[in-house]
């Protein structure tokens, strides 16, 4: 009898992923009245909670522009804070509805986990950070150091391949949080902090004193960050993506949340289709057509999100980089509302 | 089991009704039942996680475990780096909660038998003390003392520069515990062997020692014996092989010292936080055991003139085991399970790089965690059978 009981307890643990309805993504979040959010424990510029306990970060626009496209209201958004080891499996389970927590879009996440890449909102790259004290100057003179990395990333696997290419040795020491491992590398315990390189900017500045570490210029990988939604519900698929690809549109179009409203009665064709007054609109993915003007009226379009979170108007003060528009020397381009 | 039912009425009312009160009968149906309904419980469960994996295209299966892994551990007991398969890294995060495990379970038992002991004894500052620390840690949670002790006490040692030095061949830093690491050279098998040699002849002299005392009565000092020969013995022998153990100094070499021996932090702290959590309850338990003894044994070997130390040793304690023992196990257990905290101070154990970054990494939850719950209970299951053994044969024997 223990015994069966036992097993059926484990049987039971093993359907964690089973007890899924099967309604569509977009029905149940109306139906809730709120998004659903996965993000992260807090990453300054992505997605950190203020005193007050409200979230903002690039990544947290993007919760936010998607409860604007399906209910109209930015503000209705849960958040879920998950450490890099949760976040799969919350998306999975159906904790949350998207999971935008600067996660890596690689060819297994997108397709051996059940999961799709929406798009990219951040384009990033793997750096290190080091205390100034060790006096180095690139990367190919860590051998032999110690690193604090954060468990469950791409970057644990990018620092293997890179200390492996330069012929050096290494010891990792996996932390669960962004905390643990700034942590780590503050009490010297490791002797560099690696991870995206927006990610070092942003844990630069919760160090007791920023100015002791260096961010190395070095760029180890490709990190086009994006957010991601459940494989398998396209039109929830279709939201996601076309919620994202409105900021930059909007920003490309000169829309902003400043002149949103006087854009409604703009003759421009661009962006009189993008504002929902004409063109497809939102019908096709069940949301209503003027989604887009309610993500620029109410989030911003993607310069504002930027500036705001990460960029000049940020401490983090991140240039914009490979994150320009494609016609101001960077790579963001969307395709065309129409 | 619907037969079972179904056929019983055609027997006839009477006959049907004495059937099915027969409780023979009913503890048959009522045992088939369940177990059909469990059996129904299990399939629906499986084929419903399998549909709904299929379903969102989440792969499955244990192809992962041969896949390169491609990302480093910290601490491993076997040889591994990056080129090595997944399923190696399964094999190195259990030896490290297996070396943890055995550690904790050796440190916390000897902790807490002198715990335990000092709790009862006569001396009031020592009594005192031992009541003292058994309260302190059995109830602070044990993962704050594992945090203690890694960020409270581990963590403000030294950088490596400035290490705290025993010689100038032990070192002790905020990166770790460096001590020279034996190196074998050619004719380092005699060593071995006189150590083989040793230990033979101490399980012989323990033997012969104990059938003169039960034929003569006389006594011979079996430990100090024994001593001298596993000292002299091995060094004996090192002195005619000429010397052919070295040792390897670890050095500041760049970052880190290197060559050596190194006890990564990880591991103390861990250790020290589930060892002496543990302990706490297990000198409750041997305090327990020794309290159960009834007083008139105490006064009865008192009566044979055993001194007070002989009298803990030959006539309390084997009786206590026997009422330490079964809770000990549970202990032992408790103290493996509690070994997956390391994940929060990054401790490279199962969870951490099994559960942890290798889910992550190929993100096939359910194998993985079935994996490492079955390591779980194989080894809670090990420790349990072990010490059931060990009970049975710590039993009073009644003649």
């Amino acid at each position: 009898m223990k015994k069966a009981l036992k097993l059926t307890g484990a049987a039971l643990a093993l359907t964690a992923l089973s007890g899924l309805s099967q309604a569509s993504t977009l029905d149940t979040v109306k139906e809730r009245g709120y998004l659903s959010c996965g993000v992260s424990t807090g990453l300054p510029g992505f997605s950190s909670p203020d005193d007050k306990g409200n979230w903002s970060g690039l990544d947290v626009d993007v919760c936010r522009a998607m409860a604007a496209a399906t209910l109209g209201d930015a503000s209705k958004v849960k958040y879920t804070p998950l450490t890099a080891k949760e976040r799969f499996t919350a998306l999975q389970s159906g904790e949350i509805d998207v999971l935008p927590r600067n996660t890596t879009w690689t060819l297994t996440r997108d397709t051996s986990l059940g999961m799709n890449f929406v798009g990219v909102n951040y384009y990033d790259g793997q750096g290190f950070m080091v205390s100034k004290k060790l006096g180095v100057t690139s990367a190919k003179e860590l051998d032999g150091a110690t690193v604090c990395i954060q468990a469950g990333t791409t970057t644990e696997l990018n620092m293997a391949d890179y200390f492996r290419e330069h012929n050096m040795k290494y010891q990792p020491i996996v932390f669960d949080t962004s905390a643990q491992s700034v942590q780590g590398f503050e009490s010297g315990r490791c002797d560099m902090l690696t991870s995206d390189q927006s990610q070092l900017y942003g844990l630069r500045t919760k160090l007791a004193n920023p100015n002791d570490a260096i961010v190395l210029p070095e760029i180890i990988s490709k990190e086009p960050l994006g957010p991601v939604v459940r494989q398998g519900d396209d039109q929830w698929f279709n939201i996601a993506k076309w919620s994202l690809y409105a900021m930059v549109a909007a920003e490309e179009l000169g829309v902003s949340s400043a002149n949103v409203d006087a854009m409604m009665k703009s003759e421009n064709p661009g962006i009189s289709r993008l504002l929902g007054n004409s063109g497809p609109g939102g019908k096709a993915m069940g949301i209503s057509d003027d989604f887009a003007y309610q993500i620029v009226k109410q989030v911003g379009n993607y310069s504002e999100s930027f500036e705001r979170n990460v960029g000049k108007d940020s401490p983090l003060l991140i240039q914009r980089g490979l994150n320009a528009l494609w016609k101001d020397g960077g790579i963001m381009y969307v395709p065309p509302f129409r | 089991m619907s037969e079972n039912i179904a056929s019983a009425p055609a027997a006839g009312r009477s006959s049907s009704t004495r059937f099915l009160y027969d409780p023979k009968v009913r503890s048959i149906v009522f045992q088939l039942l369940f177990i059909g309904l469990l059996f129904f419980l299990v399939s629906t469960i499986v084929t419903n996680t399998t549909n709904n994996l299929e379903q969102r295209g989440i792969t499955t299966g244990f192809d992962f475990l041969s896949q390169e892994a491609g990302f480093g551990i910290l601490q491993s007991l076997v040889e591994y780096d990056e080129t090595h398969t997944f399923g190696k890294t399964f094999i190195v995060g259990l030896l490290n909660t297996i070396l943890v495990s055995v550690l904790g379970i050796v440190l916390s038992t000897v902790v807490g038998f002198l715990v335990g002991v000092g709790r009862l004894s006569r001396n009031w500052l020592i009594s005192r003390l031992c009541g003292v620390y058994i309260e302190i840690f059995r109830n602070i949670p044990v993962l704050l003392q594992i945090l203690f002790w890694y960020i409270a006490v581990l963590r403000v040692l030294p950088s490596p520069r400035q290490s705290l030095s025993l010689g100038e061949s032990v070192f002790l830093n905020l990166r770790g515990l460096y001590f020279p690491a034996p190196i074998f050279e050619e004719g380092s098998g005699v060593i071995f062997a006189a150590l083989g040699v040793a230990v033979a002849l101490i399980i012989g002299l323990s033997y012969w020692a104990k059938r003169r005392q039960v034929m003569t009565g006389q006594t011979f000092p079996v430990f100090n014996a024994s001593l001298a020969l596993i000292v002299l013995l091995p060094a004996v022998a090192w002195f005619v092989a000429g010397q052919p153990v070295s040792l390897e100094m670890p050095e500041l070499k760049g970052f880190n010292f290197r060559g050596g021996i190194t006890v990564i932090p990880e591991l103390i702290a861990l250790l020290l936080g589930l060892s002496f959590y543990t302990a706490a309850y297990i000198a409750e338990n041997v305090r327990a055991g020794i309290d159960a003894i009834n007083k008139g044994q105490q006064e009865a070997s008192g009566a044979l003139g055993l001194s007070e130390s002989k009298t803990m040793r030959l006539v309390i304690i084997p009786q206590a085991m026997r009422v330490v023992i079964p809770p000990l196990s549970t202990n032992y257990m408790n103290l493996i399970k509690n070994s997956s905290l390391a994940t929060a101070i990054g401790y490279p154990e199962l969870v951490n790089v099994f559960m942890g970054t290798t889910l992550n990494q190929t993100g096939q939850a359910i194998e993985i965690i079935a994996m490492t719950m079955a390591v779980y209970l194989t080894m809670n299951i090990i420790v349990s059978l072990f010490m059931n053994w060990f009970n049975n044969r710590m039993a009073l024997v009644e003649r």
